[in-house]
């Protein structure tokens, strides 16, 4: 047993830490927001040549085969500065169903070097598509069948920088029980990359609302003094910390027996942390927090629109009690 | 990139595993002895120790000299989890077990090491521990207890309160003031003594549960032997809280215990139907024992953590604990189940003592986080 980090795998987070700091991502956010998708598609050509959209997609199709672990560092990371884009869909989810579907190596190698970014609708977890303006490949897997997607008009979203789309399938892709497996396996590896982007959030936002706390002055004491400051971020501490081994299991039994089980638990503990995260964050900063100018709104809503985003927090609770009255007690 | 992470076990660790789990399975009491803290409930206690003792299973952590394995912290936490799924005894034994030997191997002398630790594997000592006194509580430094120095030794006068397990144990640890003139946490020295010596007055306190789980101690120049101080003269606050952290962290509190009664819990659930207005808190209360166990698999794979993040641990099994219970208990409605309503009065204790969970979460604040004192 060895339930911790290689060395190599820090090396990659620290990387992509300093690729994305050094990048103006919310600057590149706001922009996405309004519909203009340039800088932050620079980003994401930026993380292609770090190897970061090349993780999922198999070996064989030009890409790094990588484990499911280091899909879950670099989401993490991804979420850590709030990356707009579909970053669960085509890190994650997309790769996983062409992969499983059918042949497409052509779409497999664009994925890998980042000249393709895409997106994907699978009702019933999945009903919108997101980011559907700014990819170029949306694909619906509906009931079996996988198509090619068209996007209808996007609805509002709480996330200003993740537009949510309805799909109507435009041209069969592939059918049946291959389908449905490739499916089933792609909104899993999307529910554990999105679950490690609200890990990432969560800990952008505690970070945040420790620094502030260390620094804002009121009555005379840092407010990071005030104990009913202190236990709060202490209880955000503490759900992060505890979310994180359950989101690394969760990626090592990726493809097994467990998978169901595992991705749920930690996807509902890491939205617990992240959401948790928000609300401490949001009222430790005060009025300041509540700006778009100081940008903490960013991870707030971008947590809120990713808690909902792989199946309800309920639906995830369900499926781990389905699958320990199943197979008895583990 | 590949990756090296695994929650895979070794051969040796699936020998260790199933060799722990077929003795409980061929020992275990099929019905739970008498209430540990009733004469009875002592005796049968003892007995239950010193039969794992025989087959090396009471102290698998320590050295082979002193009746241990040598075990890793990783196979610890498997005969953990083999021992609560089992639902094996409560130890009688674990103030000693869990508190006292981690101080003895870290600061005890060789002699002090001969002398008690193979009598404690065997429970031939059981002992209690005597750190709060009635204005000292989480501000444990605020101690008043004293131990004023005499020929040979020291003695000690003063009141502990909130002693667990002191009414039927042997002997007791904690600290005393031996000099009055230095600063709060200088000037305590960490001393060991007998419960049964001349000066000592014990009186049990009914809990809330109704059993006398804890007690207070009464000395009145209580002889204790200069080779029954722990470390230094003066040091005692140190070497306390090296036992402390020791509570708060891995010893006490092993995720086995949380996640055998995870399982209870919803074995419970599915018996009552699967109610549905419950299904969140069950599936919330299992999530959380599992996440319990893995933190503590990365903590023996040597993630690297400040000391003070065992303040986090405490915090998140004693919220745990209260949780799984509570959930057990809306289960069951009016139904009566001894071990559940057992287990939950329990549960309450837990957020306050091992350091209640508010210093827990300041001690979090301050050195985890580094928010300013």
């Amino acid at each position: 047993m060895r339930f911790v980090l290689s060395p190599e795998q820090h090396q990659f987070a620290s990387a992509l830490h300093e690729l994305l700091a050094a990048s103006d991502v919310p600057g590149a956010a706001r922009c996405w927001a309004a519909g203009e998708h340039g800088r932050g598609l620079a980003i994401w050509r930026d993380l292609a040549g770090l190897g970061v959209t090349a993780l999922a997609v198999p070996e064989a199709a030009g890409g790094l085969g990588a484990h499911a672990v280091d899909l879950v560092v670099a989401c993490e990371e991804l979420g850590h500065h709030a990356l707009p884009g579909p970053v669960a869909e085509s890190l994650a989810a997309v790769p996983t169903l062409l992969a499983e579907a059918g042949e497409f190596p052509d779409w497999l190698g664009g994925l890998a070097d980042g000249s393709l970014i895409a997106t994907v609708a699978a009702p019933p977890d999945v009903p919108f598509a997101a980011d559907a303006d700014a990819a170029s490949l949306v694909l619906l897997a509906e009931a079996g069948t996988l198509y090619l997607g068209k996007p209808g008009d996007p609805q509002r979203s709480l996330d200003e920088t993740r537009r949510l789309f309805p799909v109507l399938g435009a041209e069969v892709l592939g059918t049946g029980p291959p389908v449905s497996r490739a499916t089933s396996r792609a909104l899993g590896l999307g529910t554990l990359a999105g679950s490690a982007q609200l890990l990432g959030a969560g800990r952008a936002l505690l970070e945040m609302a420790v620094r502030y706390a260390g620094q804002r002055v009121q009555f005379g004491r840092r407010i990071g003094q005030f104990q009913a400051v202190q236990h709060q971020l202490a209880d955000v501490a503490i759900a992060l910390e505890f979310a994180r081994p359950l989101l690394y299991a969760a990626a090592l039994s990726a493809g097994g027996p467990a998978a169901d089980r595992d991705t749920s638990a930690a996807r509902v503990a890491c939205a617990e942390a992240a959401h948790r995260a928000t609300r401490t964050a949001l009222q430790v900063h005060g009025a300041i927090g509540y700006t778009q100018e100081y940008g903490l709104d960013l991870w707030i809503t971008k947590v809120r629109a990713l808690i909902p985003a792989w199946g309800s927090q309920s639906a995830h609770r369900a499926r781990v009690l389905a699958a320990l009255t199943q197979d008895g007690a583990r | 990139m590949n990756t090296h992470m695994n929650l895979d076990l070794d051969a040796e660790a699936i020998t260790f595993r199933d060799e722990v789990r077929d003795w409980l399975a061929a020992h275990v009491p099929a019905r739970p002895l008498p209430d540990v803290d009733t004469e009875p409930g002592d005796a049968a206690h003892r007995a239950w120790e010193r039969e794992l003792a025989e087959a090396r299973l009471s102290v698998v952590s320590w050295p082979s000299a002193y009746g241990g394995r040598d075990a890793s912290p990783l196979h610890w936490l498997l005969f953990e989890e083999e021992y609560h799924a089992a639902g094996a005894p409560v130890r009688v034994g674990q103030n000693g077990l869990f508190l006292l030997a981690p101080t003895l191997f870290a600061h005890g002398t060789p002699e002090q090491r001969d002398r008690l630790l193979p009598r404690m594997a065997r429970a031939d000592d059981v002992w209690a521990q005597a750190w709060s006194e009635p204005d000292a509580g989480s501000d444990l430094a605020a101690i008043r207890s004293t131990a004023t120095r005499t020929d040979g030794g020291w003695l000690l006068s003063g009141q502990k309160t909130w002693s667990s397990r002191a009414t039927h144990a042997d002997r007791a640890f904690g600290l005393f003031r031996t000099d009055p003139a230095a600063g709060r946490h200088r000037g305590l020295t960490y001393l060991m003594f007998g419960l049964r010596t001349a000066g000592v007055t014990v009186r049990p306190i009914r809990q809330l549960g109704g059993g006398t789980g804890f007690a207070e101690i009464f000395l009145d120049g209580v002889f204790v032997p200069d080779t029954d101080v722990i470390g230094a003269a003066g040091e005692g606050w140190t070497v306390a809280m090296s036992t402390a952290s020791h509570e708060r962290g891995l010893s006490l509190r092993s995720p086995g215990r949380f996640l055998a009664t995870a399982r209870r819990l919803v074995d419970l659930w599915q018996r009552a139907g699967s109610p549905a207005e419950l299904r969140d808190r069950v599936a919330d209360a299992w999530i959380a024992a599992q996440a319990y166990r893995l933190h503590c698999f990365a903590t023996v794979s040597g993630e690297s953590r400040p000391g003070s993040a065992g303040s986090m641990t405490k915090v998140f099994w004693s919220e745990l604990d209260v949780a799984l219970h509570e959930t057990a208990l809306d289960l069951l409605g009016l139904q009566g189940d001894p071990d559940w309503l057992d287990g939950y009065l329990f549960s309450l204790a837990g957020p306050i003592y091992a350091g209640t969970n508010e210093i827990q979460r300041t001690v979090v604040a301050e050195r985890v986080l580094g928010l300013p004192r």
